[in-house]
């Protein structure tokens, strides 16, 4: 680094400039995030908000209001539901297939590694048409069933893109021991397996619960009325505002970002950030 | 050596339910609505390609979708690229702006949508600025419109493009900027004749993603747009032929015209890359 600093030549103007500039750029981004963010936030609180900085007075009463209106308890359960056995399944389907990749070689591997990485790479609702057909066809759609298969598309390859690199960097020579001393498949995967890969299964999880909870299009596309999860209620509530005060709307847009938030720092105290995005950086190129 | 072999298969094996998941859930709803799309409710085989293609209505939406998803991918990639560059040394920065890019990605579409109604409407914190610095006499019209589902755009997929970029640029061995700077290259030379080389395969890929993400962009067309004019893109008129009309097999052949477009734009791309680039990729990473 000392080498690289010493002998980069002294900044110029341009450079400065340069670099202000992006400084500036990242800053105003971030600042209309947060403004988006906070005026949503604002709003939810506020009495009436019409052509001032800030509302005339605060009041939380939007909050009971959208509880009722949107039966929150009812569709904060629902999304639970869902998520968490979403999350289960792939867990369930996508470790034992990432431990399949990451430990053998058998004919075809590349197919299969193209075949995970297709539906990360598709966007959701250039599939989602099709499938909520099929689903539909299949009685399976407008039920939790159907939203928890089709939320399996994307979660379970991103379980086995997640977990490949994680298996292959564990030893096996630590399986190959336990074997030697007389270990079945069975005892090898609760004794020796479970422990080692826990940390990266919680990762993995806690990936695929945040993506989730934020799935909008393909629960959109397959959810029935007792079957919508948060973000598709609020999709409902802002594409049908006319009819309520934009506070209601707001609140319940507070809700789903809260709920949304308290997972995301859960998360990111054990995963790093970009693993929410770059999931694709594995990609079967060897 | 027969019970040894036995055991790869076995171990293979556990790809199958993964595997099933994927061909069942994903290329399988592929096959069955590029079949559907060829048996319309009424007409021969190819009724629905040629009711796309004759009607303005529906074939203008391949342009419209366009005319939001390239200029938006250009902006995101443009941006995301320099900045992204000169945040690759600095760590500690690195991780507080990535945790902070994750939050519009996490929180989703939908939300950034109904945040940027707030925030950008009449009565928003931006209109209220510019009017208040005497920019604008009256509130500028950013929701409703074009400009507000290119707003969400990028909020939405700049973060993304940013953090694929920032994994590009780190996973450069930084001993190739530092040998040219040895040798007298400033930052700006070793970001032409260096970096931008190594990064072209990086940036082809970064392109096609946000451009296939932002191509099927629904949630924030049709809360945040026009969309029955200017932000009718196509993933509304799939959305309204399947759940409007009831007519699947339309549905199903403009999700095959969305995944055609999607696929010849990321070809071209993938191609211009190979006409600029030389020599392996993987090189610099030793």
């Amino acid at each position: 680094m000392s080498v690289a600093a010493s002998s980069v030549p002294r900044r110029s103007l341009g450079d400065r400039f340069w670099s202000t500039a992006m400084v500036v750029l990242i800053a105003f981004f971030v600042v209309n995030v947060f403004g988006v963010i906070t005026s949503v936030t604002v709003s939810s609180f506020a009495t009436r908000w019409l052509g001032t900085w800030l509302p005339s007075g605060w009041t939380t009463r939007w909050y009971s209001a959208a509880w009722a209106e949107f039966q929150l308890d009812e569709v904060l359960l629902v999304t639970m539901e869902i998520v968490f056995i979403v999350v289960a399944l792939s867990i369930v389907i996508g470790v034992p297939a990432a431990y399949a990749l990451a430990r053998r070689d058998f004919p075809g591997k590349k197919a299969v590694l193209l075949l995970f990485l297709l539906p990360l790479l598709v966007p959701s609702i250039t599939y989602g048409i099709p499938l909520a057909t099929v689903l539909y066809q299949a009685r399976l759609a407008g039920t939790m069933n159907g939203v928890i298969v089709a939320n399996l598309v994307p979660t379970v390859p991103f379980v086995v893109l997640v977990m490949t690199p994680y298996i292959e960097q564990i030893d096996p020579r630590l399986e190959a021991a336990a074997r030697v001393f007389g270990a079945g498949t069975f005892r090898v995967f609760r004794h020796v397996l479970v422990p080692l890969l826990a940390p990266g299964i919680l990762a993995a999880a806690l990936l695929v619960l945040v993506r989730t909870i934020a799935m909008f299009e393909l629960t959109f596309l397959t959810a029935g009325p007792d079957s919508q999860t948060l973000v598709v209620v609020l999709y409902y509530s802002v594409f049908a505002a006319g009819v309520r005060a934009t506070q209601s709307v707001d609140a319940m847009a507070v809700t789903y970002m809260v709920t949304t938030l308290i997972w995301l720092l859960i998360a990111l105290r054990f995963v790093n950030p970009t693993q929410l995005v770059t999931r694709v950086k594995e990609q079967p190129k060897k | 050596m027969t019970a040894v072999e036995r055991q790869l298969d076995r171990t293979a094996l556990l790809a199958v339910p993964g595997i099933l998941v994927v061909l069942l859930l994903f290329i399988y709803p592929f096959l069955h609505g590029l079949v559907l799309s060829f048996e319309p409710k009424e007409g021969g085989g190819l009724a629905n390609y040629l009711r796309f293609f004759s009607q303005p209505f529906l074939y203008n939406t391949i342009a419209t979708t366009l005319w939001v998803a390239i200029p938006t991918t250009l902006v995101n990639v443009g941006l995301a690229l320099p900045i992204a560059f000169g945040m690759r040394r600095n760590s500690a920065w690195q991780r507080v702006l990535t945790t902070i890019l994750v939050l519009p990605i996490t929180l989703g579409t939908v939300l950034i949508a109904e945040g940027l109604l707030t925030y950008l409407g009449p009565q928003g914190w931006v209109n209220r600025l510019l009017i208040e610095s005497g920019l604008a006499s009256s509130p500028i019209r950013l929701t409703h419109n074009y400009w507000g589902v290119f707003l969400a755009l990028i909020i939405a997929e700049f973060p993304f493009a940013f953090l694929l970029i920032l994994s590009y640029v780190t996973g450069i061995d930084p001993a190739l900027p530092r040998a040219a700077a040895t040798l007298g290259a400033g930052p700006r030379r070793q970001f032409l004749h260096v970096y931008l080389p190594l990064l072209a395969p990086g940036l082809a890929i970064t392109f096609c993603l946000c451009f296939v993400q932002a191509f099927s962009v629904f949630p924030s067309a049709v809360l945040l747009g026009a969309p029955a004019g200017p932000t009718r893109v196509i993933a509304i008129a799939a959305y309204t032929a399947a759940f409007e009309e009831y007519d699947y097999s339309m549905a199903s052949a403009i999700a095959m015209i969305m995944g055609a477009v999607q696929l010849i734009i990321v070809v071209a791309v993938l191609a211009l890359r190979g006409a600029f680039y030389r020599g392996p990729a993987g090189g610099a990473k030793g």
